[in-house]
């Protein structure tokens, strides 16, 4: 009776390993087995100004998908930024246009998109064609000293 | 002159020479295993006294961590406006950090200490010299099953205090402060890395494990056998295992995290 209590015991406390190993490699780390159903879309920008692979894609501020590649377009020399898109949200008209936005003062970067008027929507492989690039702050400030100089 | 060079190295011949055999009496308790369901009851049993019965003081610790770290992170980012990323700033530290180092520190002194008096106590009371006797090897018997029940438990033990850790910093951060708990969760998960930050953590929660109780055991084996020689070992596990974490800590994170 004793040690299979003890047997028990030692059950238990594996188990809470393995919940606790699920827990941060899911909810922690955002690793998903076997991955949400999505569908892929891409856009180019001309400068993503910090933007990391993971980074969410909004709509209104609630996320519909991810950031899943970055990668300079050989031809164009702009990046192309693949995102997945969860498959449910299918309602994205393809004259959508993305934004790069920063979340606060120090936050990450993000991706706003603003979805069009158009009856089409976006499929697996579209390209978004209206974006526009992440504000970088030397080019902001620059510009403003640029501007004081010539007055 | 001649006397103190002497002195040096006889020292330096013993310290060499424990070295050598505290080496030996680990590679002969891991890698000698022939009777794994023989064995079994004995793994368990050190399971239970190793993990099991360090359970909830981990758990309190690591709730108790977290939640400093969610209040303390969040004290200072809601200055800069950016409290969301205090979810970010909780887990990296716990996984990466926190929860490997602190968890071996506890389990230095809650399992460690309590593995060397007993080891201690069987060579003094000469219940190991009596089971070389009856042609047991006390290595196998005695030391191999609390080496790995340290090994195994230490991972599990550093992921339970991470968890926890991680819901109580979001129990003060998204309950009691009020962030916004969508952004405090996915602004934690862009930058949580599955492989480069949680397994890093698990691979240094290992290590700690196996330098634990490897110095546990061996001050065990070696101790005067009078209390007040096991009292001494006892002192010397805790002291030794925590300047061994820390500083194995260093050099972990400088292989793993750093570009050193």
């Amino acid at each position: 009776m004793r040690s299979r209590s003890i047997e028990i015991l030692v059950g238990l406390f594996l188990v809470c390993g393995l919940v606790a190993a699920l827990a941060l490699a899911m909810s922690v780390s955002g690793l998903t087995l076997g991955s949400k159903d999505t569908y892929k879309v891409y856009a180019h920008f001309e400068n993503i100004g910090g933007l990391t692979e993971k980074a969410e894609v909004t709509v209104a501020g609630v996320q519909v998908g991810t950031v899943s590649k970055i990668e300079l377009d050989p031809q164009m020399l702009v990046a192309k930024v693949e995102m997945k898109i969860f498959a449910d949200v299918d309602y994205l008209s393809v004259d959508s246009s993305v934004q790069i936005l920063t979340s606060g003062l120090l936050g990450g970067k993000y991706i706003g998109l603003s979805v069009g008027a158009e009856e089409e929507v976006l499929i697996e492989g579209s390209m978004i064609e209206d974006t526009q690039s992440a504000l970088v702050l030397e080019e902001l400030i620059g510009k403003f000293l640029f501007d004081k100089v010539s007055e | 002159m001649f006397d103190m060079l002497a002195a040096l190295g006889r020292q330096g011949i013993s310290y060499i020479a424990s070295l050598g055999k505290a080496t030996l009496v680990v590679i002969h308790a891991l890698f000698v295993w022939p009777q794994p369901i023989k064995n079994m009851p004995l793994l368990l049993k050190q399971l239970y006294s190793v993990g099991v019965k360090s359970l909830l003081i981990i758990t309190v610790s690591g709730l108790f961590i977290g939640m400093v770290l969610g209040l303390q992170g969040y004290t200072i980012l809601v200055d800069f406006g950016s409290e969301q990323s205090v979810g970010q700033m909780v887990a990296l530290s716990l996984v990466r950090e926190l929860a490997p180092v602190v968890t071996a520190l506890l389990f230095a002194g809650r399992a460690g200490s309590a593995l060397t008096a007993e080891i201690g106590l069987m060579k003094a009371t000469e219940q190991l010299a009596s089971l070389e006797m009856i042609g047991v090897d006390p290595l196998r018997r005695v030391v191999a099953p609390r080496l790995w029940a340290g090994f195994i438990s230490m991972p599990i033990l550093s992921m339970i205090f991470a968890a926890v850790g991680i819901y109580g910093g979001a129990l003060v951060s998204v309950d009691w402060l009020g962030v916004y708990s969508g952004s405090f969760w996915s602004v934690m998960q862009a930058s949580v890395d599955f492989y480069d930050d949680v397994l890093n953590g698990i691979i240094k929660a290992l290590v700690f494990g196996l330098v634990v109780t490897w110095i546990a055991v061996y001050q065990g084996l070696e101790c005067i056998p009078t209390s007040e020689g096991i009292a001494q070992s006892t002192t010397r596990t805790v002291v030794y295992s925590s300047l061994m974490i820390l500083a194995l800590d260093f050099v972990l994170t400088a292989l793993m995290f750093g570009d050193i």
